[in-house]
């Protein structure tokens, strides 16, 4: 039997976001964030875990890549690069 | 006093010893790589009591044997571990049995020695005492979704339940030296909760809690089952072959 596919998320410690580790499969999400604890935080690295079935993602196409992302590369003035970030503020 | 305890850690670190070798067993061989790395990380909680525990039994006997001593240049009848830790693993369902059995005993009795007098077996037990929480809910998760899934996984399920019930009443079992010795715990205090708890997962998981049979027992006077010893084989027979080898 092929279980469904999970994508993990793992926040290593507060303050910072849940960042994307990899995947695996369990039949359920109870049974996903075990093997998630087990696959991907037993050297501790993290506080909290998120589990999404990877079919409840919708993902841009490689195929748009064009659109979607090249036009942002002309606009600077986007970009917050005309400040000065405070001292201390480390996760910016 | 002394041998005494010396006992009862040898006692306590056979079982983790001979339970986390039977549970390493399962690694490359589990249902699912996810399980693979679920049960080697069981199986090494288990292993890190076992060290702790032979380490202090080592100091207790005085005699300059290591953790590594007891475990592999003893003989088979010098070990006093529970017969249900020594029983080969049979299928999955089996495995997840013994695991529900072992670890609810395993976390009934920490949580009580938590609070021993005995500094060192109290350390032990606050350590492995949330280890073995989560060996429960892994079995307790697993058992649940066995028992409940399809007529084949009900069937294996209960048959794992079943075969491992004759060998839990030997978790229980009192005797004259957990009745002396003031800083361990007495399994039998721990009986009846025990029952509770796994009642409450084996009737959650549609499965039929076993019947009273026939108890095996034996373990902690050290006779075994014809099984420890071909364990025990796999287990020594490295560092009885190269005597102090090292890498």
């Amino acid at each position: 039997m092929i279980e469904p596919l999970w994508e993990i998320f793992v926040r290593s410690r507060r303050g910072l976001s849940h960042v994307h580790v990899g995947s695996l499969h369990a039949p359920d999400a109870t049974m996903a964030l075990r093997n998630a604890r087990d696959v991907y935080t037993r050297r501790q690295e993290g506080v909290s875990i998120w589990v999404v079935r990877a079919t409840d993602i919708t993902a841009s196409s490689p195929d748009e890549k064009d659109e979607f992302f090249d036009p942002a590369g002309d606009k600077v003035y986007r970009h917050p690069t005309f400040y000065q970030v405070p001292e201390g503020v480390d996760h910016l | 006093m002394t041998p005494d305890l010396l006992a009862y850690a040898l006692r306590l670190g056979d079982d983790a010893l001979i339970a986390a070798q039977r549970t390493a067993e399962w690694i490359a061989a589990a249902p699912q790589l996810e399980e693979d790395v679920a049960l080697g990380n069981i199986g090494l909680d288990q292993l890190g009591q076992a060290r702790s525990l032979l380490t202090y039994a080592g100091e207790l006997e005085g005699a300059g044997r290591t953790e590594d001593d007891l475990a592999y240049f003893r003989d088979e009848r010098d070990f006093t571990n529970l017969q249900i830790c020594e029983l080969p693993n049979g299928d999955f369902g089996h495995a997840m049995a013994r695991l529900l059995y072992f670890a609810t005993y395993q976390h009934l009795l920490y949580d009580e020695l938590r609070t021993s007098s005995d500094e060192i077996l109290a350390g032990v037990a606050g350590k492995a005492v949330k280890e073995v929480a989560y060996h429960v809910d892994h079995a307790t998760q697993w058992v649940l979704r066995l028992g409940d899934g399809t007529d084949e996984s009900h069937g294996r399920m209960q048959a794992g339940l079943d075969a491992l019930w004759p060998y839990t009443a030997e978790m229980f079992a009192s005797d004259e030296l957990v009745r002396r010795l003031d800083v361990a715990v007495d399994p039998a205090s721990l009986e009846e909760e025990w029952h509770r708890r796994v009642t409450e997962v084996i009737d959650a998981s549609t499965c039929t809690r076993p019947a009273s049979t026939y108890q095996h027992s034996g373990g902690r006077e050290g006779r075994h089952t014809e099984h420890l010893g071909h364990l025990l084989a796999e287990l020594q027979h490295v560092a009885r072959s190269h005597p102090g080898a090292s890498w």
